[in-house]
């Protein structure tokens, strides 16, 4: 049948086709809806696990237990999964094992526009490249037959463009496939003893794959105008089809290692040859490397996400569309929901004028203007490690800002720190019982699984606890006056603490009935209400007004107003 | 028909994926390869979403290019400004006459466009539709989308049917009445537009 699926969705898909009977995964856009669809599967075991090293490790135990299993993640969390997926080239599987990330080329939702490309040749771990929904789909099940056949885990890399595009797909049905655990430790215990005889098999395992990649089918040359080319792999290939219809293609969907045989019949073939990629020159330098004369980064850029239009351009730089534009038309940037619990800290530190130390969740968002009270976002869990070094370093008023998922993630290991070596540091968890940013997942402290069922939570304030920390104070964000007082209270006091600030996120709130309105009569027009940067408030006749189909009671605006013109209401 | 291009904006929350999902698999039921592509992320927090469907025989790339776009069904008038680069000169508008501030106007940094629809009618050619109205007229605000995309059905050209098919097969039963209400009055409006 034909039907319609994102490559996210046809991931999952093929992963079920394959048999696969385990999954887990942290959630991070664009690769979450992978293990949100295989959630659907009865007959996979499908989780979010706290990290992504986690969750490749428990795949890794699942492999050596006879089972086909995926791993799913973004770009940036494979940096967390680095350690195991490093040593994981040298185990190989017993069943097969998929590694799903994806690449954010453009930065539509990430810190950094890494290519994990990198990481396959670090590791000589092999990967492909879906160019559509189809391959993302066929891709899969063919790299559990790789995986299982050269005994190594297999990387599917996808960008966001491929994970959010739904394209044309025609499913199959399931295989089951299933082997005995193996025992076997010098594969599986990487002593130094073994591992130092497991390095010279991964390299031959390497030159086989090579040798493998030169006649699989899904490495082919489109050959046709033979006075222009391009080799290019992935979403890159439908934007070459599109820009040079003409042109003759060779498509790699293998992209490591490469089929340089192959490379080397096509260039002979044709006259110029482009290699196009985003991100990193990763196939130029290959090619290059092997000798073969090709033209990559000098003219392409190096940065942003392509379309047909950036190939177009970069071979034709006269090239120019018609277009109609309207130039100085206002932005409208994503802003903290009304009725955000994140809003009432935010407001509580700018009026304190406490620095914090942010990090990845929606509340990275409290760093744009007008709010502007977050001063640092590097990865996961880097908020409260940086808060331990900037307060040792004797920094003051300043504190460590992480949401519940993210804590879990990695901030715990950073608490302990603060806790085992005792700085002053502050650590405010914004817990809102959800991963809000990439939907609603559950995650260690909801009491939920990902199949739905019930779990024991585990309450951030009983983690502090556990690791010796005294100070721990847990405030409601919508008292943002109360808020303040504590943040006082802590950020003087030279013992580690952690105030956990704890309201659902709205989006698993009933919308409530009280809303708050102004009294045009008192107020002032002053605009300070506005520096809240709630989409419910606007100006209306030199006097702020409040929409009460969007307000969502919280009050917090209530605190900025010094005419006290901000009341509570009826919907 | 040989290809048909379309870019569908508005804010987030306005139902942009859900048009954009029923018009995709419209043209799967009538035989067309498709491509729909779209951003979310961190665009959900009321910031601008769009996406983009191309219909054809075979479909390459997922995005549109700059001055390629057929049709733009824009949800909001400053998305229908935002997404003009990407329409080709002799393409259709359908806008939605709904002006929504986005925290940059609120808080005063920027100021909203005294009327966006003058400026695409010197351009393009606009069909403004009050589908909130018509929405609240089937029954829910809400169904805006479902308006918009009633209206385009009189211009894309597929069957009548398959658009019915196809939001019985999307949509949920217990909103699945009032949409296809709401259809109807955008089919009419549509109609209206093109006689
Ligand atoms: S989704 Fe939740 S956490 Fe994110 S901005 Fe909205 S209310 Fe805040
Ligand atoms: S208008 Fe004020 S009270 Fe209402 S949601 Fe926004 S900040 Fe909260």
């Amino acid at each position: 049948m034909k039907v319609l699926l994102s490559g996210n969705e046809a991931v999952a898909r093929g992963a079920w086709e394959a048999g696969v009977k385990f999954a887990s995964s942290y959630p991070g856009t664009p690769s979450t809806e992978i293990l949100e669809n295989l959630v659907r599967y009865p007959e996979i075991y499908a989780e979010w696990a706290p990290n992504e090293k986690v969750a490749l490790e428990a795949v890794i135990g699942a492999s050596l237990s006879g089972k086909r299993a995926i791993a799913s993640m973004k770009h940036v969390g494979l940096n967390v999964a680095a350690d195991p997926f490093m040593t994981f080239s040298y185990t190989g599987v017993n069943g097969g094992v998929v590694i799903a990330v994806a690449d954010d080329p453009g930065l539509y939702s990430s810190q950094n526009e890494q290519d994990t490309r990198n990481y396959v040749r670090a590791a000589l771990i092999p990967a492909l490249e879906p160019s559509d929904s189809q391959e993302a789909l066929d891709f899969t099940r063919m790299a559990y037959e790789i995986s299982e056949t050269y005994d190594t885990p297999v990387l599917i890399r996808l960008v966001t463009r491929i994970s959010h595009t739904k394209t044309v797909v025609e499913t199959g049905e399931r295989t089951e496939k299933e082997k005995e655990p193996e025992i076997n430790p010098e594969k599986w215990v990487m002593l130094p003893a073994y591992a130092r005889k497991r390095h010279p098999l991964v390299i031959e395992r390497f030159k086989r794959l090579t040798l493998f990649s030169e006649s699989l089918e899904i490495n082919r040359m489109e050959i046709k105008d033979t006075s222009i080319g391009f080799i290019t792999s992935g979403v890159v290939y439908q934007y070459v089809k599109e820009a040079f219809p003409e042109a003759s293609v060779l498509k790699l969907g293998m992209i490591y290692p490469l089929p340089q045989k192959l490379i080397r019949e096509f260039v002979e073939k044709v006259k110029t040859v482009y290699v196009v990629e985003e991100l990193d020159p990763f196939l130029e330098t290959e090619i290059k490397a092997a000798g073969i004369p090709v033209i990559g980064k000098e003219v392409f850029p190096r940065t942003g996400e392509f379309n047909p239009d950036v190939i177009r351009k970069s071979i034709d730089r006269n090239y120019r569309p018609q277009t109609v534009s309207f130039p100085g038309i206002p932005e409208r940037p994503p802003t903290l929901c009304p009725g955000c619990p994140h809003r009432g800290v935010f407001v509580a530190l700018r009026k304190a004028k406490i620095r914090a130390l942010g990090d990845i969740g929606c509340y990275t968002l409290g760093a744009i203007p007008p709010l502007s009270a977050l001063h640092s976002c590097i990865c996961m869990g880097a908020g409260v490690s940086m808060e331990h070094g900037a307060t040792t370093c004797g920094m003051e008023r300043v504190v460590a800002v992480i949401g519940d998922s993210t804590f879990f993630h990695t901030g715990v290991s950073s608490l302990m720190n603060i806790a085992y070596n005792r700085s002053p540091s502050t650590v405010l968890i914004l817990d809102n019982r959800t991963t809000a940013m990439t939907g609603k997942q559950p995650h260690p402290g909801t009491g939920e699984t990902a199949k739905g069922e019930k779990t024991k939570p585990v309450m951030p304030e009983e983690v502090a606890k556990a690791f010796g920390i005294e100070r721990i104070r847990v405030v409601d964000p919508y008292n943002v006056e109360e808020f303040i007082r504590v943040l006082e209270e802590e950020v003087s006091e030279k013992e580690p603490s952690v105030i956990i600030s704890r309201r659902p996120c709205t989006l698993i709130t009933k919308r409530p009935d009280t809303v708050y309105r102004v009294d045009k009569e008192l107020c002032i027009g002053c605009k300070r209400c506005l520096s809240v940067g709630c989409i419910a408030l606007k100006m209306e006749d030199g006097k702020a007004e409040i929409d009460p189909l969007l307000c969502f009671g919280c009050g917090i605006c209530a605190v900025e107003c010094p005419k006290d013109a901000i009341v509570e209401g009826k919907r | 028909m040989s290809r048909l291009d379309i870019v569908i904006a508005g804010v987030g929350g306005q139902g942009v994926l859900l048009a954009s999902e029923i018009i995709s698999n419209v043209a799967l039921a009538a035989g067309y390869d498709v491509k729909k592509s779209e951003i979310h992320g961190m665009a959900q927090r009321g910031g601008s979403v769009f996406s983009f469907v191309r219909i054809a025989e075979k479909v390459y790339s997922p995005i549109i290019p700059a001055g390629g776009a057929d049709f733009l069904l824009a949800f909001e008038e400053l998305e229908a400004l935002r997404y003009a680069p990407y329409l080709k000169p002799q393409a259709r508008i359908i806008v939605n006459t709904q002006k929504i501030s986005p925290i940059t106007v609120l808080s005063g940094a920027a100021s909203y466009p005294e009327d966006p629809v003058e400026m695409l009618k010197e351009h393009f050619t606009v069909y403004p539709v009050d589908a909130v109205s018509l929405a609240k007229e089937a029954g829910n605000a809400k169904a805006v989308n479902t308006v918009i995309v009633g209206m385009f059905s009189v211009f894309a050209g597929f069957e009548r049917r398959l658009w019915k098919e196809t939001m019985k097969r999307l949509l949920p039963p217990k909103i699945l009445d009032v949409n296809l209400k709401a259809f109807e009055l955008g089919v009419s409006a549509g109609e209206r537009n093109e006689a």
